[in-house]
């Protein structure tokens, strides 16, 4: 399988706390992959590097086909050339209706003649309502996104990220706060969403993770501490150490 | 395909039907056209916050919908003054000029009418010469453009710089501030070449136009103001209704979002800080005319705190609102201190409005701030029946946005 992000020899340290330590990782282009660690192992600060948030002080980012440096390029820069991101809250825009919510992560030219101009038609329109109706949303397309249930803003969220048509998604604690029930269609979302392309997750919650069953890369103090599948890396005498023995 | 965005934004069309009722009403009651009830100083008056409603539209664009709260859009209102301000006073000068020399025996030179000009301009700065920035001052195509490019260059320049370090929020209104405060002191001086503190004078005489009466005059500005309020709110109201406006909500709600989305959001604000400073600009030049006089403590920090107030008290996110603050609050400032308002005796101590409407003023943005964030534009959500839902009981998400413990239960 070929490579579609390729991090190597990535540090990062603030105020002289290295919160990533010569982290490497790789992801395939249909892939899905759980992150998981203790509190401060980096997984949120590794994710900005990759999103274009946090400046890394040494290594290297390579992106895609054309092996291109995610380094040299701004968010806005990144997020269009196809990495997608979810943060750990829900964050939709609250005063706005769910189906304009969908509509402004649409893939489309995102400069701002070609947004003023942009005048709606009715393949996007179906496209909108063919994802609300993936996310279990369809009826709620008129409502103020800010008047969905905590689990709804999170497929929202998920939905406007699948709207963005990303090569690569990055999903930060997606089942945070959530039924049983909300868990198990953010799973079977994210399975489906991986068969077509990367999916990183970052998790705390082993069940979920046992569910997305999927390779797994255990992060520790800013490095890798193991990798594999999630048998594997449980009965790793490092990991048992760090995290699930306490 | 979507409708047409008239019909999908019907507070628009009312609006616009408003303002030409308003206009209408107002001209046949003036002094030059009919009834005359309403003097010439007051169409004057009413002109002139015709103006200011304009530019309280550009403030609700950049602060109601983008999100920057830019406390320095009078700089460009009275950039737009100041230009258009060049070219009455030349034109208007070298009339009176040509018209003394004519009686002289030897007809003069074209360079001893351009002296005459200068000595009659500069004479109250202890100077005669024409400075660089008068240049195009003859020419009113060129000024015009310039009322349009000085506020807009100076915009793209400023927002281009503080956009790009990611200066938001309070920051960024500071730093709008020291704009308006240095653009203000620069005029100051005597030999910034616009006549220091005397500012530009005179601007209510249109060159060429001194048969015409002022009671006529008032009214074709009222007209024009209207019209540049009318395509103003039309051009803000197409802007924000699209997806275009989506963004720049989304920017102002969230903007590290927005830049997730791969919107550049810097460019984004670039643009609308242009668009309002180019809006600002042409209510200036609009507005100058009719107050007749254009000076540097127009631009003064405070005028820009003012739009502010008025834009909150009429209500921010809808451009109504900002209409309805400006044209308001302003009027009624007029009236406090204008000295028309009765003093109130207290027996102890008689409050002079002159002195205490700026007091008054404060409270009521603070009150409206504190009870009414809808501000007066929150009055047509109780007509229309938009009332936010009634929420009871403890939030059972981690955000306000969830539902709430006894809302859920219901």
């Amino acid at each position: 399988m070929s490579t579609l992000l390729e991090v190597s020899g990535v540090s990062v340290s603030f105020d002289g706390f290295k919160a990533i330590n010569n982290l490497s990782f790789q992801i395939g282009k249909a892939e899905l992959r759980a992150i998981i660690g203790p509190n401060g192992a980096g997984k949120t600060t590794f994710m900005d590097i990759v999103t274009g948030k946090t400046r890394p002080d040494e290594g290297r980012v390579i992106w895609g086909d054309k092996s291109v440096s995610l380094l040299k390029m701004n968010e806005a820069q990144i997020a269009r050339a196809g990495v997608g991101r979810k943060f750990q809250r829900p964050t939709v825009f609250e005063d706005q209706s769910v189906f304009d919510n969908l509509l402004l992560a649409l893939k489309k030219d995102r400069g701002p003649l070609a947004v003023l101009l942009y005048r709606r038609t009715a393949g996007d329109r179906e496209k909108v309502e063919q994802l609300a109706d993936e996310i279990g949303l369809a009826d709620h397309l008129s409502r103020k996104s800010g008047e969905l249930s905590h689990g709804q803003k999170q497929w929202l969220e998920i939905g406007m990220l699948l709207a963005q048509e990303p090569r690569l998604l990055l999903v930060d604690e997606p089942a945070a706060g959530m039924t049983l029930a909300e868990r198990e269609h953010t799973t079977a979302l994210l399975v489906e969403a991986a068969k077509t392309r990367a999916v990183v997750v970052v998790e705390h919650d082993m069940e979920f993770v046992r569910r997305l069953n999927c390779k797994v890369t255990v992060l520790h103090e800013g490095s890798v501490l193991a990798e594999g599948s999630l048998d594997h890396v449980t009965k790793n005498q490092d990991v048992i150490d760090v995290y699930l023995g306490r | 395909m979507q409708r047409s965005f008239l019909f999908r934004t019907p507070s628009t069309l009312i609006f616009l039907g408003a303002l030409a009722l308003f206009t209408i009403a107002v001209t046949l009651l003036s002094d030059a056209f009919g009834a005359g009830v309403i003097s010439t100083s007051f169409v004057k008056t009413l002109g002139k916050t015709l103006c200011l409603c304009l530019i309280a539209v550009a403030m609700d664009l950049v602060w109601g919908y983008c999100g920057i709260l830019s406390l320095g859009h009078f700089a460009f209102f009275g950039l737009g003054g100041y230009m258009i301000g060049m070219w009455l006073m030349y034109e208007r000068t070298k009339d009176i000029v040509t018209a003394s020399m004519a009686q002289a025996d030897i007809p003069p030179t074209p360079q001893e009418v351009i002296d005459a000009i200068g000595t009659q301009i500069f004479g109250v700065v202890g100077s005669s010469e024409f400075p660089l920035v008068w240049a195009f001052a003859d020419s009113l195509f060129l000024q015009l453009a310039l009322v349009v490019l000085v506020p807009g260059v100076l915009a793209l320049v400023f927002g281009w710089l503080a956009f790009r370090s990611r200066v938001t929020g309070v920051y960024l209104s500071i730093l709008t501030q020291a704009m308006t405060l240095a653009l203000a002191l620069y005029l100051f001086q005597n030999d910034s070449g616009l006549r220091g503190n005397n500012g530009l004078s005179g601007l209510q005489n249109l060159p060429g136009a001194g048969d015409i009466p002022q009671s006529v005059m008032s009214i074709w500005f009222l007209w024009a103001s209207a019209l540049a309020l009318g395509l103003g709110y039309l051009l803000a109201a197409w802007v924000v209704s699209g997806k275009l406006g989506s963004v720049i909500r989304g920017i102002r709600d969230d903007e590290a979002r927005v830049r997730f989305l791969g919107y550049s959001v810097e460019g984004y604000k670039l643009f609308i800080f242009v668009l309002t400073a180019v809006i600002a600009g042409i209510a200036g030049a609009l507005y100058y005319p009719q107050a007749g006089i254009v000076n540097p403590a127009e631009i003064a920090p405070i005028a820009s705190i003012y739009l502010a107030v008025w834009v909150a008290i009429g209500g921010r996110g809808r451009l109504y609102g900002a209409v309805i603050g400006a044209g308001f609050v302003s009027l009624i400032s007029t009236w406090f201190t204008g000295g028309q308002a009765p003093d109130l005796p207290l027996g102890f101590y008689t409050i002079k409005w002159v002195d205490w409407w700026q007091v008054v003023l404060g409270l009521s943005f603070v009150m409206v701030t504190l009870f009414a964030p809808k501000g007066i534009g929150g009055v047509f959500d109780l007509i229309t029946g938009q009332r936010a839902p009634e929420r009871h009981g403890a939030d059972l998400g981690p955000d306000k946005g969830s539902l709430q413990e006894q809302e859920a239960l219901k």
